[in-house]
């Protein structure tokens, strides 16, 4: 069994709560992991990107091969899209549909939409207003990785059980909501894969 | 002991605690920052008193490193590797002395330049040294050889290089954790000259270290470290140094690699390893995280030796990061990919976060500079050479820690005018104070920026030593106090500050300005802590 995640975003957005709770998860089940992270300039509002692999096996490369991802899992659509190189042909991509617009030229939303749309398999859920709907705004990360959760070879408790390990020094009511939203964007995806 | 999740950077600092670490010395630099962070937060750290405070800059940290060893205690210093050049001074000259309580100089090198001005390869200054360096490929090696560094210090009183990558330091893996050893006492080297570089000594301990190498290479050829790893196909053998060897195993998930291993982690080279492997194998790749160090040196200057592939013939790119697929390529193995990249994705280029007071700052100088044009504003390493970029497109020049200051004065020593430095607080007490003492000292007209954040930002808020005090420290070296103008970046202030700036232009001295306010993210950060 192997599974490998780019993770994408824009720095400041989160993606590495959602790496350390699969971490955490899979170390507990004694899987092999490597996860490569983006540290230092390009945190400071550009694009990031998380390479994380599980398997039941050593892993080699900290890094995805091109083409061998099984999984994207993005908090903000554009950057969705940059990692595709790296997606398997049968791979999927989950992704938040709310764009980050800190640049001039990001794309118009239908142009956005429209790509999304040519790709056969995906999630594209609005992880913010779920998120806002259940009382937390910065816990979009959890309802994205809510979303992908159907696709990640874990128990679904082994995740609410590290999101409730991790989250746990931020006391119970974060706990909580994280795990509201973790929960509504696993319906979303069962809903609508 | 169950594994534990730690990233390279992490399970090196664990295993210094491990190791009997008696203190960690260390400037903020990416890719190594988070060790140092990582013995500020240890239990273990705190209990054994590690000393774990920030240094001013990579060379009073190694210094102080190297005053701890002498002392008979072990220490570590951690920097990036532009930070080694800072250092240069003492890390060249403790591989002469020699260590007394274990040394280990850790150095991180950022190939691909992520966060870094340069890509230089930290082994060639070690090569440079005459010291070992331990370079390893993945997190568990990572705290294994630091654990044992130590150790390998000791026996051969010798400062030791742990060398690693962005890609090692930021990427977490589990690691199991071997038990902690004690720290040791203070214990003074038996020679009480032995520290001491006096030309006739010095020439005595330079050739003590060169006959150390002896040995060395000795303890290299037999390193669990060093793997010779058999393969049937002789046409082709392959080096890899580092982590290069993952990126070649990533390719052989499925299958095995036909030809010949050599897998190197442990420097002074493996002479005898190296013949092994050439004299059975028509050709040899060479695949090294970094610079071509070991190609370089099989291949020689006229190449006669045989057929060496790598980065110099253009087998893999010359510069940048390794990955799976430009070595699965080096290799003629078909390399799959996914769908392109849509044309629609935009480059998303770093930027100054929302609020920061280095835009009201920028944008202030950028009105006041009008009238003078372009290429007049020279500016330093931090957050702030973000001001490159669009909107603001700022400034002149970025070379190195505290440069601003100095390259400014040059300029206006040439007779342009007016020149103005632009550097943060943090990055000014790095190495911006003997500049400012230059033009004070040739009382160049220059118009001086501190932005004064009250943090180091870039590297993700740590403690600056000039908290409080720049003032005082311009004072100190005899800038006028009528011009020390210390002024509030915010919107509200723009057309003041914009005055100020443009009166210190206009002086034919040294002007300090210095704009002031909290970085915003360290801001947000304390609001957030207060409100829990």
């Amino acid at each position: 069994m192997k599974i490998d995640i780019i993770l994408a975003g824009v720095g400041g957005q989160g993606i590495l709560s959602i790496a350390s709770i699969i971490g955490y998860a899979a170390v507990k089940k004694g899987l092999y992991l490597k996860q490569a992270e983006v540290h230092g300039m390009s945190q400071r509002g550009g694009d990031v990107q998380s390479n994380f692999r599980l398997a039941d096996y050593p892993i080699a490369s900290d890094l995805i091969p091109k083409g061998k991802a099984d999984l994207i899992i993005s908090v903000e659509p554009m950057e969705a899209l940059r990692y595709l190189p790296w997606l398997s042909k049968d791979g999927m991509l989950i992704t938040n549909d709310q764009p980050f617009i800190n640049i001039n030229n990001y794309p118009d939303e239908s142009v956005l939409k429209a790509e999304l749309d040519k790709l056969p398999r995906k999630v594209v859920i609005n992880a913010d207003q779920v998120a806002k709907d259940l009382g937390s705004v910065r816990s979009a990360n959890m309802v994205i990785l809510g979303a992908a959760s159907p696709f990640i070879n874990m128990d679904f408790s082994a995740l609410e059980n590290a999101v409730s390990e991790v989250f746990a020094r931020k006391g119970e009511e974060v706990v909580n909501v994280n795990l509201a939203c973790l929960q509504a964007g696993r319906e979303f995806a069962e809903k609508n894969k | 002991m169950a594994k534990q999740l730690f990233l390279g950077d992490e399970a090196i600092a664990q295993a210094a605690l491990d190791a009997g670490l008696s203190g960690v010395y260390a400037y903020p630099g990416t890719p190594s920052t988070e060790i140092t962070e990582y013995i500020q937060h240890s239990k273990q750290a705190a209990n054994g008193n590690v000393h774990r405070e920030w240094a001013s800059n990579e060379k009073t940290a190694l210094e102080a490193a190297i005053g701890m060893s002498y002392a008979g205690k072990r220490a570590m210093a951690c920097m990036k590797h532009v930070g080694l050049n800072v250092a240069a001074d003492p890390f060249m000259n403790v591989a002469i002395t020699g260590a007394n309580g274990g040394l280990v100089i850790l150095v991180a090198d950022d190939p691909s330049m992520h966060s870094s001005q340069d890509e230089q390869d930290s082994r060639f200054f070690a090569k440079f040294a005459f010291i070992p360096v331990f370079e390893p490929s993945n997190q568990q090696e990572a705290y294994d050889m630091t654990y044992e560094a130590f150790d390998y210090s000791e026996k051969y009183r010798i400062p030791v290089m742990i060398r690693i990558t962005t890609r090692l330091a930021h990427s977490r893996a589990g690691v199991e954790q071997r038990p902690a050893r004690p720290q040791n006492e203070i214990n003074l080297h038996p020679n009480k000259k032995q520290f001491i570089l006096l030309p006739a000594l010095a020439r005595k301990y330079y050739n003590e270290l060169l006959d150390k190498q002896i040995p060395m290479e000795a303890e290299s050829e037999n390193s669990k470290y060093n793997k010779f790893i058999e393969g049937k196909d002789k046409s082709l053998g392959i080096i890899t140094s580092g982590i290069a060897y993952n990126y070649l195993m990533e390719n052989y998930v499925e299958t095995t690699c036909p030809y010949p291993v050599l897998k190197i982690n442990q420097y002074p080279l493996p002479v005898k390893m190296i013949t092994k492997l050439v004299d059975e194998c028509d050709s040899v790749l060479v695949l090294e995280e970094g610079y071509p160090l070991i190609e370089e040196q099989l291949r020689g200057l006229l190449n006669r030796g045989g057929n060496i592939k790598g980065r110099l013939d253009g087998t893999i790119s010359r510069v940048g990061e390794l990955n799976p697929n430009m070595v699965g390529s080096a290799l003629g193995i078909k390399q799959e990919e996914g769908s392109p990249i849509p044309e629609i994705v935009a480059p998303r280029p770093p930027a100054l976060c929302v609020a920061c007071p280095h835009i009201d700052s920028y944008i202030a100088l950028n009105e006041a500079m009008v009238e003078h044009g372009e290429g007049k504003v020279f500016a330093d390493i931090g957050c702030y050479t973000l001001g490159a970029l669009p909107p603001y497109n700022a400034i002149y020049s970025t070379v190195d820690m505290g440069a601003s200051i100095t390259m400014a004065k040059g300029a206006a020593d040439a007779g342009l005018r007016p020149t103005v430095g632009v550097i943060g607080d943090s990055t000014f007490t790095h190495s911006g104070i003997t500049s400012l003492l230059d033009c004070v000292w040739d009382k160049t007209p220059v118009t001086i920026m501190i932005l004064d954040n009250s943090t180091t930002g870039m590297t993700g808020g740590q403690d600056s030593h000039a908290f409080g005090k720049i003032e005082t420290i311009c004072l100190g070296l005899g800038v006028e106090k009528e011009h020390i103008r210390i002024i509030k970046p915010l919107k509200n202030r723009h057309a003041e500050n914009v005055q100020v700036i443009k009166e210190e232009l206009a002086y034919e001295g040294v002007s300090v300005i210095i704009p002031t306010r909290e970085c915003i993210q360290t801001l947000n950060k304390r609001v957030r802590e207060k409100s829990k």
